[in-house]
């Protein structure tokens, strides 16, 4: 298998997404992680909680891959993402791909967070001190 | 025809609950469903938009619905 897709509600790890994704024929692997960020707009954020449409959300990243399969030279891809409550500084979505050259690297695992970021029914809520909010929900 | 709708994010807060059933005249449509919907929970108005989606993809705004799809309101996503 060359992809590798989940939704856990578990910690992801960091160090087994790396080792997984690498191969001897990379030049290069390129991670992004992503991470809970301790305030919004100047208000302090206590925790994130994701939730997914878990079967429609493996699909839509099994077309993310699909994509950037057919887009970049790719050999090894890998989206992790985590639901559940996560606390500042906790990983919420780690992406991992593996070419043979930098280039094809960075703009796939560009394409494959930005496209996420759009499509794929995955939804967090900031919890701050004084009350909650669904992200991007309202203008 | 009756139609079981599984709500997300904050479409889950709107409807107070994770599914909603909704009546629909046979060979009704998404845009039906929506305003069936809008009516009943005004605040679906005021999201910054929603989709539906039918058995696990996309619908536009003609697709037809029966009974035995799997239909979910798709609030803006915000994941990663």
């Amino acid at each position: 298998m060359n992809n590798q897709i989940k939704i856990s509600d578990q910690p992801l790890n960091i160090q087994s997404c790396i080792d997984w994704v690498m191969t001897p024929q990379s030049g290069g692997i390129n991670i992004f992680i992503g991470t809970v960020r301790n305030a919004t707009k100047g208000k302090i954020v206590m925790r994130l909680e994701f939730e997914a449409y878990e079967a429609m959300a493996l699909k839509e990243m099994h077309k993310i891959a699909e994509k950037a399969f057919s887009k970049w030279p790719v050999q090894k891809l890998l989206i992790h993402h985590r639901i559940g409550v996560l606390k500042v500084g906790e990983v919420p979505v780690i992406i991992g791909v593996s070419c043979a050259h930098r280039d094809a690297a960075f703009e796939a695992c560009r394409y494959i967070i930005d496209t996420l970021k759009e499509t794929v029914p995955i939804w967090k809520k900031e919890i701050f001190e004084d009350g909650e909010v669904w992200v991007a929900a309202h203008p | 025809m009756k139609v079981n709708v599984l709500a997300f994010g904050i479409a889950k807060d709107i409807f107070g609950g994770s599914s909603v059933e909704v009546e629909l005249p046979e060979q009704g449509t998404t845009q039906n469903l929506k305003q069936s919907l809008e009516e009943r929970y005004p605040r679906l108005k005021h999201l910054v938009s929603y989709m539906v989606a039918v058995n696990n993809e996309y619908a536009s705004d003609e697709s037809l619905l029966t009974e035995r799809d799997e239909v979910a309101i798709i609030p803006p996503v915000s994941g990663g």
